[in-house]
């Protein structure tokens, strides 16, 4: 118990600053893709909803592909993709240079995408709980319809989505642990190191399980604060 | 949506050139043989998450409070962390106990990276798989079992034949995306080693650098789910037509 302990404690000889390093890579990569992936969802949503077939047909086929690939594949096509992708514009404008995409910024890109797919799903199904009347009521205050939009719809439609999305952002967070295998040092990579150097696998994965788990637990606090907020114009009754 | 057509044409066309290109004809018994094994772990995975849930489900709305602790923590611990951490907490943790688990005589079951992702597969799945079953059996009406009791019915009999039956039906769907979600999962299995279809990209990529190895990887993956969603569909149609107005 006491060699665990050490192995875990912070400095040099234990792997605890190691493992908060890779915490804080894990959160912030949560974080950044986070509003990415909301924005992205909210315009698929408001294309799906739109009266143009063409644009509905465009987000569905979107989301298809988004919801069949597995991440950890969009998250290759992603990172190596784009890589070859600039490569290619950079040799037709006649610059022959290497280029190499930042594990984070893959990352977040492959995330969002898989996120927005979801979300727009969610987002889809909020607009639908909010009646017509909604948006008669707001032009009929003259309101314009960006207005209607931003003060009349849009904090109705978070209360409604929340529960979905705070479902997703669970997801999210499990998934960031798939971008370990492109070495960004997150989480799971930290840990593997430590499980490799210390020969303690067991002991360095069981932890960062359990700091998933803590970090779960901690967002469905979050969440359900989020949540009474949203709902405080509903308490009164 | 012209940028989908165009990128749908692009792709069908680069596809149906590369498909005679050296790199299909070397590599596609390759895929092949990843389509088959991603098939045998997600299918083996499920089945065995199947007979374990059930034992959870009912451990979890027992009445019993440690039972019902016990498969709360189960449920919680797999629902709350990556899969991917939990394949090697399994695949790479085993090696922790290597000497216990050789003188029980399991160490050639956790040797064996296939038999680790299959385990750790079939108890991630089978901690969602106890939710869907426990939700759907507690959205069963409280009257079906009274009125069954009524008919002096035993509890097993009661809960086979009346209850399990009503309680599939609206686990059908969850069920569906449970097999979709074990899918996409199946792709972790590729970095422990295994070579499904993602395994097999993987190697193919790291041979021929090219890139066409993860669109192949890509229309499989779709193609597999998409067959899947509408058999379910179809499925699904079949098995509550009589619910039909």
């Amino acid at each position: 118990m006491n060699e665990a302990l050490t192995l875990l404690s912070f400095g040099d000889a234990g792997w605890g600053d190691e493992i908060a390093h890779g915490v804080l890579i894990t959160v912030s990569l949560a974080i950044c893709t986070l509003p990415l992936g909301l924005a992205l969802g909210f315009v698929l949503a408001l294309a799906k909803k739109s009266e143009d077939p063409s644009l509905r047909l465009a987000a569905n086929i979107y989301t298809t592909i988004f919801r069949g690939l597995p991440e950890l594949l969009t998250l290759f096509l992603v990172y190596f993709g784009v890589q070859i992708a600039i490569q290619q514009v950079l040799k037709l404008i006649g610059v022959d240079a290497y280029i190499e995409v930042n594990s984070f910024v893959a990352g977040m890109v492959a995330l969002a995408l898989v996120f927005s797919s979801y979300a727009s799903e969610a987002f889809l199904s909020a607009f639908r709980g909010i009646p017509q009347g909604q948006y008669e009521g707001g032009y009929s205050l003259g309101l314009s319809h960006g207005k209607t939009m931003r003060l009349v719809v849009l904090p109705q439609l978070i209360r409604l989505a929340l529960p979905a999305l705070g479902n997703l952002w669970l997801i999210l967070l499990k998934d960031t642990s798939l971008i370990s295998v492109v070495g960004l040092s997150d989480l799971i990579r930290q840990s593997g190191i430590a499980a490799r150097v210390t020969k303690e696998p067991f002991l360095f994965f069981g932890i960062a399980c359990l700091i998933y788990l803590v970090l779960a637990m901690i967002s469905s606090i979050g969440l359900s604060r989020i949540e009474n907020w949203s709902k405080r114009g509903e308490t009164e009754r | 949506m012209a940028l989908w057509i165009v990128a749908g044409a692009a792709l069908v066309y680069y596809l149906s050139l590369n498909v005679v290109s050296p790199f299909f004809l070397k590599y596609w018994p390759e895929y092949v043989h990843g389509f088959l094994i991603t098939l045998k772990i997600v299918g083996a995975s499920l089945l065995i998450g199947a007979a374990l849930s059930l034992p959870i489900a009912i451990a979890r709305s027992s009445k019993s409070r440690i039972l019902n602790g016990v498969s709360y923590a189960y449920v919680y611990f797999f629902r709350g962390t990556p899969l991917l951490a939990q394949t090697f907490l399994i695949y790479y943790g085993a090696g922790s106990f290597r000497d216990a688990l050789t003188d029980i005589g399991l160490w050639w079951f956790f040797r064996d990276a296939t038999y680790c992702v299959i385990f750790a597969f079939a108890l991630n799945t089978s901690a969602y798989q106890a939710e869907i079953l426990r939700g759907s059996i507690e959205n069963v009406p409280k009257g079906q079992w009274e009125g069954a009791e009524a008919l002096g019915l035993s509890k097993p009999v009661i809960f086979f034949k009346i209850i399990l039956p009503q309680a599939l039906m609206v686990a059908l769907r969850p069920y569906g995306n449970e097999i979709i979600l074990m899918i996409k999962g199946s792709a972790i299995a590729a970095i422990v080693t295994i070579y499904d279809i993602m395994g097999e990209t993987r190697r193919a990529y790291s041979r021929s650098y090219d890139f066409q190895a993860y669109i192949w990887a890509a229309v499989l993956y779709l193609f597999l789910v998409e067959t899947l969603r509408r058999i379910w569909d179809k499925f699904e149609a079949r098995l509550t037509r009589h619910l039909k107005r």
